[in-house]
């Protein structure tokens, strides 16, 4: 009988409905467990088969061997018969008496610090003038300083190069400041040339921060400093350089981090071995074949390098994330 | 007191009231120490940064209508690189061309499978708690800060080893890398305005009898159209731009994007058809952005969380 089915449907019915009204009282709003993780399960897949286990590929060429006879790398995908003969035949390059990685090391380690320093000297500057001086501009100022992020990295740096070939025009523009008596050969193995190119690669990603955040000092802060009887400098010094400093922090962070995988800059505007970084000796090696172990004990090196910046990193974009 | 707009007119008035005080010190110190001197200084130091980032660039638009072969010395103008040349020029050139065909290919698909990915994961991640959400979220939150020659290698060792037999090198492989690297935007881009929405209108469309379903799919979604536009905008230019992941995963040559060839022959001998490549990829970024920004502020208007312009550009730091 249709009816008493229905009723009976029905008398189910109000009854999940009363459970789930008990429930709502006590969570909120009520939903099935597998709700919400399954919106999160085909990203969370994704990223653990292309993200997670590839990681684990790199340990397992890392400590893995290689083929006897053709020298081709050969993975072992089970961790207990790692052995890590290759990573220390690398890590032997950086450190000892055949370290023929130090020198590239510390080169790096000096061109990211001076890099980097350039970065927030120049930025801080930009970043303070357009935060409190950019007035009715500041829209376009901040056009203008976002735009390069929309540009490819390439192409900045091709056109940086086309502009310090030895015919072009920053020789022709120092040597009509008579700065320079003939063109110099900019392109060919000069640190400062990489470092110069560094900086122009990455300064707005440290600009943008700190502008975020003096842009949000309040003003009033400020006038009670200079109401106290701080000058300019002391004002400076005792109220808008700590309230700056998370950013500072944040952005040099965020400059440092890819200036230590790169190897374009350098490959664009330099290409000798005399500036070359740790980038450029994970891309040789990426690029050569049989040279997997080493590639993937470079890449482990690095994250070891990188760990405590990019823990801060990860949990100050957490907490941004989460907290808005 | 308002304290975005407010003080700006009480520093800009005080000149005049503290003009005589300028007027009577003297030296650089005094000079100095005046709080109301105009940042003369500052300024230059601005505008001369943003003139050093922005003219290389524009110089080398200018370069892509070179009459000559050169891409430093000016000869004229002409548009041979573009469409005279009938072997080298953008348009008859077939490498040049495959490889712009190639960019769009990539960066189009790439934006048409994560950003949906990547929009879910953040409805769900908002909301599940637990060990493997825990871990899923700082997975996503690593791809995001490891610098991308990392990545790269990774998924080149992985392809080349663990799937040596499954997926040869070339476009799959480059999509599924650049996919992977894209979530992430996505991700953080759509949390940060479900954050600014709140939980308010979801409970209140439940109150009413939907189900959580329809609340997501009536009520929530309409209302994170913009971050998923945004999204897919970012996602869009950034991997028309990439070359790290790509350039590790091309296989033969035909699957090398716009991006790796620019890559290749400005370590060789570029011809200005390079810039006139570059600058379409340029044109295609401006005008994504620029679209990106437009509809951004169509979709926001009268919503809270105030000027979309500066809710859009705080997106991209």
């Amino acid at each position: 009988m249709p009816e008493a089915e229905a009723a009976v449907g029905s008398r189910r019915e109000l009854e999940k409905r009363r459970r789930r009204a008990e429930r709502e009282a006590r969570f909120g709003a009520w939903y099935p467990r597998w709700y919400w993780p399954s919106f999160a399960a085909p990203a969370t897949i994704w990223i653990a088969f292309l993200f997670v286990l590839p990681f684990y590929v790199v340990l397992s060429v890392t400590f893995g061997t290689v083929d006897a006879i053709f020298r081709n790398p050969l993975p072992v995908y089970q961790f207990w018969w790692w052995s890590g003969s290759q990573f220390v035949d690398t890590a032997q390059r950086f450190y000892g008496s055949n370290a023929f990685y130090q020198p590239t090391l510390i080169r790096t380690l000096w061109y990211v610090a001076v890099a980097s320093l350039l970065c927030l000297v120049i930025g801080y500057a930009v970043a303070y003038y357009v935060a409190r001086y950019g007035g009715k501009r500041k829209a376009l100022f901040l056009v203008l300083l976002i735009a390069p992020l929309w540009i490819m990295y390439l192409m900045r740096m091709y056109a940086w190069q086309s502009l310090l070939t030895s015919d072009g025009w920053i020789n022709d523009l120092l040597m009509f400041l008579h700065v320079i008596g003939h063109p110099v050969n900019w392109l060919e193995g000069k640190p400062i040339t990489v470092i110069i190119g560094l900086v122009y690669g990455y300064i707005p990603y440290m600009i943008l921060p700190i502008y975020g955040q003096l842009d949000r000092i309040d003003k009033n802060l400020l006038e009670a400093g200079r109401d106290l009887g701080a000058g300019p400098v002391r004002t400076f010094v005792r109220v808008t350089l700590p309230l700056s400093k998370q950013a500072i922090l944040a952005g040099m962070i965020i400059v440092t981090l890819p200036m230590f995988g790169d190897y374009y800059t350098n490959d664009l505007l330099s290409g000798s071995p005399k500036t070359s970084m740790l980038g450029n000796i994970i891309d040789s090696s990426v690029i050569q074949p049989g040279q997997g172990p080493l590639a993937g004990s470079l890449v482990v090196l690095l994250m070891v390098l990188l760990l405590i910046p990019m823990w801060y990193y990860l949990r100050s974009t957490k907490r941004a994330v989460e907290m808005g | 007191m308002n304290e975005t707009t407010a003080p700006a007119p009480t520093i800009e008035r005080t000149p005049a009231a503290a003009a005589p005080v300028a007027r009577t010190s003297r030296g650089f110190g005094r000079r100095f120490r005046n709080p109301w001197r105009k940042p003369r200084f500052l300024a230059g130091i601005t505008w001369l940064y943003l003139a050093w980032s922005i003219l290389p660039v524009a110089i080398a638009v200018l370069f892509s209508f070179n009459s000559g072969r050169s891409r430093s010395t000016w000869q004229g103008f002409s548009l041979q690189w573009w469409t005279g040349d009938p072997f080298n020029s953008l348009w008859h050139d077939p490498v040049l061309h495959d490889a712009l065909i190639q960019s769009f290919r990539l960066s189009i698909i790439t934006m048409i499978v994560a950003v949906p990915l990547g929009t879910l994961f953040a409805i769900g991640l908002d909301r599940w708690r637990g060990r493997v959400a825990a871990g899923a979220n700082f997975a996503m939150l690593l791809s995001f800060v490891l610098p991308e020659i990392i990545i790269g290698v990774a998924l080149f060792l992985f392809f080349t080893n663990l799937l040596k037999h499954v997926v040869g090198l070339g476009t799959i492989p480059q999509i599924l890398g650049l996919v992977t690297f894209q979530i992430s935007y996505a991700v953080i881009i759509v949390r940060a305005r479900l954050l600014s929405i709140g939980k308010g209108y979801e409970e209140a469309a439940m109150d009413l009898g939907a189900s959580p379903t329809q609340a997501v799919r009536r009520v929530l979604m309409p209302l994170l159209y913009p971050a998923i536009f945004a999204s897919f905008v970012l996602v869009f230019a950034d991997s028309v731009d990439d070359f790290i992941i790509v350039r590790y995963l091309s296989g033969p040559a035909s699957s090398e994007p716009l991006s790796v060839k620019i890559y290749a022959a400005a370590r060789a001998s570029p011809t200005p058809a390079v810039n006139a490549a570059a600058t379409v990829l340029l044109g295609t970024t401006l005008f994504a952005a620029l679209l990106g920004l437009l509809v951004y502020r169509i979709a926001t208007r009268g919503q809270r969380g105030g000027d979309a312009a500066k809710e859009f550009v705080s997106l991209q730091v």
